[in-house]
Order: C-alpha cells, then sequence, then structure tokens
C-alpha cells in the first residue's frame, strides 16, 4: 500500500494525490481559522476605552503590558496582577487629583515582536500616557523604539543587566551593582573563593557575569568555570557532574525561569549539599521556589531588594492586599513588588502636574527625585539615570518555601547601569563616554 | 575511571528520559502513521493530572500512576474517536489538527490549574541518592530508568504477543485486507492512540518530579520525542530503545565536554546528516508491501 510506504519511509511524506487533496481553498480556510485562533488568544481582563481618548475626560489611560499567554506568562501573570492591584488602590482611594486610572490591559504573548505592537497600539492608538510592561530584557529592547519615537513612557519593574541609559524608560528593578556589591564578598567571605557561574543563554547572565567576573577580580576570587544552557532548559545532570568533578565553593546562577526549577530539583536529587556548595542566584524569588519545592530550595541564597517576608508596614499591607485579591496561595516576589511601587511613583509624579500637562515628558520629568514608601523601605527614582535607589537584601531559603533574610543594607544603594564598564557613565544627557 | 561511569550513567538517565517520552509517540507514529503534534500536552496533562491529585486527594506519586494512565488515555481515545478518526489518510489536516488539540490543551490548563509552575513531590522513599560503582547517583533518576525499560518491555509485548497487537501488526500491513479478516480497524485505531497517549501521560508524572510542571512543558519534549522516533527509524520499538540511549548518552558527554548549548547544536546536526543519507532511520523494519 502507497500509503503506508508514505508512513514508513519518513517523515513529511504524504500519500500521493495530496497535493490534489489540499485545495488553495481549504487550505486558506485553515491558516484563516488557525491565525485567527492564535491572534485573539483567550478572553482576559479587557477593558476598552477606545471612545476615551484623552486624559481630559476625567480618566488616565495607562498602558498594562504583561504576557498573559506564552513562555514567560509564568511569571508575567503575576506583574499584571500587581500592578492592577496598585491602580484599584489608587483608584478606591479617589484616583489622582479625581481622575480615575484605567489601565488597558494587552497580551503580547511572550513574544518580542508582539510587544512591539501592542506598545505601538496602546501609545499610538489608545493614547496611553505611560506604558507599565516587561520581564524579559528581549522584549523591553523590542519595545524601546516605540517608546523613543513617540516621546512616551516605559515603566520596567524587573533585575535587569543594566547597560541601558533610555529617556523614555524608568527602570524600578535593580541593576548588577544593586544585587552584587554585597553579595559577592560576602559569599567569598563565608564559602570560599572559587566560584562556579551557570547562566541561562542570552544577554541578561552575560552581562551579571561580567561584572561578577570583575567583583571576584577585586576580592580575590576565582572562576572555576563559566557555561550557558539554552533557555527553557531542563536536564541538568552533566552540569551537575561538572559541579561535582571542579568542586566550586559557590555556584553563581542566574538560570531563569522554569530551567530554575529543574536545576534545583535535579542538584538536590543528586544529593549535593547545599552547606558545602550552595547556589548563590539573582533570579530565584518564591515564585520558582513554589514551584520546586521548599526541599529542594532550603539552604541556597538570593541577593534581591525585596523578599516576602520583609517586615514592615507597608509590605504586610501589599502581602495582604495581593492575597486578598488574587488568592491566599499567591505569592509576591521582588518583581512584582516593583510593579506595585512603580505605579504610586507614577501616581505622585502625575499629581504634581497640572491636568492639561499630563504628558509623557513631563511625567518623566516630574519623577525624578521622586520617593515613596515601598513594601522593601523608601525607594527613589535617580533623576540622571531614571534608575532606583534601592535597599540590597540576601537571604537563604528555607524548606518552609520562604526566605530569612541575612543581611540588610544599611544604606539604599544608588543604581549603577554601567557599573561593569568604567568611563561610561548615564547622566541626565544620555550616555556619556569618558576616554 | 569514577568520572567514566558517572558519565555513563547520566547517558543511561537522559535516555530513559527520552525513551519514556518517546514510546508514546512512537506507537502513535509508527503504527497509524498520524504525526502527534500534541504529544507534548499529552505529556504536560500527565504532569498537571500527578500535581492535581496529589493537591487535591494527597495521592503519592507512585499510587496516582495507574489513574493517570488511564485517565490521559481515555482522554485520548476521545480526541482520536472524535477528531482524528475523521481525518484518516489526510496527514496534513492531522497536523494542524493535533497542533491545534495541542494548543487548546494549553489554554484550558492555563485557565482552569492557571499559568504559574506547580510542583509535583518526589516519592520519599526515592528522593535521596545511592552508590552505584562508586558513583552517587539520585534513586529517583534508578528508578525513571527501570520505569522505562518496564514500560518498553510492556509495549513489546503488548505489539507481539496479544492479540490486539497482532490486529494493529495486521493493520499496519494492510489496512483493507486485515479489514476484509474481520479486524475492526477503527476500533484498534482508538485503543492504540489511547494507549500511546496513556504512555505520555505516564511520563509526564514520571519526570515531573525532576522538572518543572507548567502549560508550555510539552513543546520541548514533543521535538525530543520526535528526534529520538525518527532517529531509531519508524515503527521500530527497539530503535526507538537504542536511538534514545544514543542520543542520551551522546548529549550527556557533549554537555559534559563542552556544554549544553553545544551538545543541542551537535546532536541535531548528527541526526540530520544521518537522516540525508539513512531516510529510513537506523533501525527500519522491512515489512512487505
Amino acid at each position: 500500500m502507497l500509503a503506508d510506504r508514505a508512513h514508513r519511509e519518513g517523515f513529511f511524506v504524504f500519500e500521493q494525490g495530496m497535493e490534489m487533496k489540499l485545495t488553495r481553498r481549504q487550505l486558506l480556510r485553515n491558516t484563516a481559522a488557525f491565525g485567527a485562533f492564535a491572534s485573539t488568544g483567550f478572553p482576559h481582563i479587557w477593558i476598552k476605552n477606545a471612545d476615551l481618548a484623552s486624559a481630559a475626560a476625567g480618566e488616565i489611560k495607562v498602558g498594562v503590558l504583561f504576557s498573559l499567554t506564552g513562555t514567560t506568562a509564568i511569571i508575567e501573570e503575576s506583574l499584571n496582577k500587581a500592578t492592577l492591584l496598585a491602580i484599584e488602590e489608587i483608584n478606591a482611594a479617589g484616583g489622582i487629583k479625581g481622575m480615575k486610572i484605567v489601565p488597558v490591559v494587552e497580551d503580547p504573548a511572550s513574544d518580542p515582536a508582539t510587544f512591539a505592537d501592542k506598545a505601538r497600539k496602546l501609545v499610538v492608538g489608545d493614547k496611553c500616557v505611560s506604558v507599565f510592561g516587561s520581564y524579559t530584557s528581549a522584549s523591553r529592547k523590542a519595545v524601546l523604539p516605540v517608546f523613543e519615537r513617540q516621546n512616551n513612557l516605559y515603566w520596567y519593574p524587573t533585575l535587569y543587566e543594566g547597560r541601558e541609559c533610555s529617556k523614555n524608560v524608568i527602570y524600578t528593578g535593580a541593576v548588577p551593582n544593586q544585587q552584587q556589591d554585597e553579595f559577592i564578598p560576602w559569599l567569598i567571605n563565608k564559602f570560599g573563593k572559587k566560584f562556579y557561574l551557570i547562566g541561562s543563554n542570552y544577554i541578561y547572565p552575560k552581562e551579571e557575569n561580567n561584572y561578577c567576573k570583575k567583583l571576584l577580580q577585586k576580592h580575590g576570587g576565582e572562576v572555576v568555570a563559566e557555561e550557558y544552557v539554552p533557555l527553557g532548559h531542563s536536564e541538568f545532570s552533566s552540569v551537575i557532574n561538572k559541579f561535582k568533578s571542579t568542586q566550586p565553593n559557590v555556584i553563581f546562577s542566574t538560570v531563569v525561569g522554569d530551567s530554575v526549577v529543574a536545576l534545583h530539583r535535579q542538584y538536590h536529587a543528586a544529593g549535593l549539599d547545599p552547606e558545602k556548595m550552595p547556589m548563590a542566584s539573582l533570579t530565584t524569588s518564591e515564585n520558582e521556589i513554589a514551584a520546586m519545592g521548599g526541599e529542594a530550595a532550603a539552604g541556597h541564597f538570593t541577593s534581591a531588594p525585596y523578599f516576602m517576608v520583609f517586615q514592615s508596614p507597608e509590605n504586610e499591607k501589599f502581602v495582604a492586599a495581593y492575597k486578598k485579591r488574587w488568592g491566599a496561595d499567591k505569592v509576591t516576589h521582588f518583581v512584582s513588588e516593583a510593579c506595585y511601587f512603580q505605579i504610586h511613583l507614577f501616581k505622585q509624579a502625575v499629581e504634581k502636574l497640572a491636568v492639561s500637562d499630563i504628558t509623557p515628558p513631563n511625567i518623566r520629568d516630574a519623577v525624578k527625585g521622586q520617593e515613596t514608601l515601598a513594601p522593601q523601605g523608601k525607594v527613589r527614582i535617580e533623576p540622571e539615570n531614571l534608575h532606583t535607589w534601592l535597599w540590597p537584601k540576601i537571604a537563604q531559603a528555607q524548606s518552609d518555601g520562604q526566605f530569612k533574610i541575612l543581611v540588610q543594607a544599611k544604606n539604599w544603594l544608588k543604581p549603577l547601569p554601567y557599573a561593569a564598564y568604567p568611563g561610561q557613565v548615564c547622566s541626565e544627557k544620555g550616555l556619556v563616554v569618558q576616554n | 575511571m569514577d568520572q567514566f561511569i558517572q558519565q555513563f550513567l547520566t547517558g543511561l538517565s537522559i535516555g530513559s528520559i527520552l525513551l519514556l517520552v518517546a514510546i508514546g509517540l512512537s506507537i502513535i507514529y509508527g503504527a497509524m502513521g498520524i504525526i502527534n503534534l500534541a504529544h507534548g500536552e499529552f505529556v504536560m496533562l500527565g504532569a498537571y493530572a500527578a500535581w492535581f491529585l496529589q493537591v487535591q486527594f494527597g495521592m503519592g506519586l507512585l499510587t496516582s500512576l495507574v489513574p493517570i494512565f488511564l485517565l490521559v488515555a481515555a482522554f485520548g481515545w476521545l480526541i482520536e474517536r472524535f477528531v482524528l478518526s475523521f481525518l484518516n489518510n489526510r496527514p496534513l489536516d492531522t497536523i494542524l489538527a493535533t497542533w491545534g488539540v495541542g494548543i487548546m490543551l494549553q489554554q484550558a490548563v492555563r485557565l482552569t490549574a492557571g499559568g504559574e509552575l506547580r510542583y509535583v513531590k518526589m516519592p520519599e522513599a526515592l528522593s535521596n541518592s545511592t552508590d552505584i560503582l562508586g558513583v552517587q547517583i539520585s534513586l529517583y533518576r534508578v528508578f525513571l530508568l527501570v520505569a522505562s525499560l518496564v514500560l518498553f518491555a510492556a509495549t513489546w509485548l503488548l505489539m507481539n504477543r496479544t492479540t490486539v497487537g497482532m490486529k494493529l501488526r495486521a493493520i499496519i500491513q494492510d489496512r483493507s485486507v486485515a479489514a476484509s479478516f474481520g479486524v475492526n480497524a477503527r476500533r484498534i485505531y482508538g485503543l492504540t492512540f489511547a494507549y500511546g497517549a496513556g504512555l505520555a501521560g505516564l511520563a509526564g508524572a514520571l519526570v515531573s518530579p525532576l522538572k518543572s510542571v507548567s502549560p508550555e512543558m510539552g513543546t520541548g519534549y514533543v521535538i525530543d520525542a520526535f528526534m529520538v522516533v525518527v532517529l531509531g527509524g519508524v515503527q521500530s520499538l527497539v530503535g526507538t530503545v537504542a536511538s534514545a540511549f544514543i542520543l542520551g548518552e551522546l548529549s550527556g558527554v557533549i554537555a559534559f565536554l563542552q556544554n549544553d548549548t553545544v551538545a543541542k547544536a551537535i546532536v541535531l546536526l548528527a541526526i540530520v546528516v544521518l537522516i540525508r543519507f539513512r531516510p529510513q532511520g537506523m533501525f527500519a523494519t522491512r515489512v512487505r508491501a
């Protein structure tokens, strides 16, 4: 039988007469149906306000651009939730000068090109005065041209690799110096100087490791290996064999996403001991720990400005409100916290402006130097580079799925997005290169 | 020497996971000629079933394996009965249909179970590591190796030593002649697809304690599984086993010497070259046609 032979002989070999059966109309119908399906996705929180175009109508429109579908939806869903929570709280308390914040939620589906399309739609079509969004650096880089060309304002809540100096982005996450300056010497002191650098294979881990290597040099540490695994990688047994053969004192991990979970679980199953060879991470949060289980996370370290257990009245309020709004089993983490407080910074900036002056460049100028009491402590937007002064903390994961904070910075730390590049400074006029 | 044994065991372990995921696909692709792009989602459903049974009924992973197999198999049967059986001999439509089913499953899980990563507990007794030939290896990985071989043996026996298997092999050779001998091809196809789906579900449940559970987890597995099946040779169960372990050892060793990114590229390149010169795969079964 022809058909059976076709099946046996290869992957994409179809029966004779196949071309005949698939008429053009059929093909069109199939692709059209599929296309419609793929682009619509599923209904989600959808607030449409096409008929109210400007802030003058007693409303301030802002875009919310976090993936609700696709690979990074896992984490971005929580960012969307924290953002909406803050907006709802402000609206419930009377809004900004009596005007309600109206969030226009778009789903960029974890795809950088879609991020750019949706950003354009929010800025040009919906005339939003600011957009809050992005988790990955790839998606931020993709929307950057849109905001620079339209002179609009993007608020980016994620810790990231630095080395960016846009006048159209407010960065409320940590940059390398805020996560590592205290962390690396502390690790060397406590565990030893041999570091194994492992990360996912893209720009963020490479830049973080770049800075880490500088700090290691400065503090007398050494790199026994530097390695990158593909994004989404889930098989770490060979990597673990290399841990065993090189015997580092610290495994410095910038592995992201679901790979973090696989790495921890396999490390735990292989019987390695966090007391002798702990993983020190910049990306492992409560969110990842919930997925890997406390027993696989326990004993490892993370450096970040915020942990869910941090004790402050603001944080207690934030955690309680988040759980009440989105479910008692939900966790807050260092990116969702930034999503939450950046809305409050936005509110403060808009409050300083007259209603007719509410435009993105004015909001940017007004937010410079703004301070707010965030769950992590008082934060401030640095006027020079639009990054944020934050409170570095070092914490150890516990078997109950929460962290225990071991070190808290005595002072907030200035953001230095070009810390790894001596001679380059991000200033109010843009990037300055000194020779 | 230690390092050699360590690396060899690692390769076996990677291979066993590949085999677990690929067996179900191998059955469906080999026996029915269906390129099942929803295979990864069946794997994902198995993992979510494990999570659900654990959270809702407090069932351990080992006790929930049978219900998971039955659940995902039943689901596979429904898909075959109400979608794929209408698309007989239309491979392109089948690909699109299974792809669509896969996307719907992903979104359905996202809407019902939520988008966050889920946690499946490793059985207490298997969560330690053990010494084999002087090297430490995770007990759970040993268990996965045994499980994959048991599933393979069961599948082989089912195909070659039971009436259902015989009927299936008859249909593979010639559906119309088999039908004229009284074999109910539709029923057998339904059962085969259900069995393949059930195996995928088991694979998902079994790997979930070592990896992460998310709505998109299947995407990576389906690619790996296709590589194994294509390299091993369609319709050859033995080929699937051999190619799973060859790929496991190969990617393990290259990842150890270089890194995982390089390993992935070289393994894919090797498969492409091999398929170029041996399109039928390493172990093609000869069947009179």
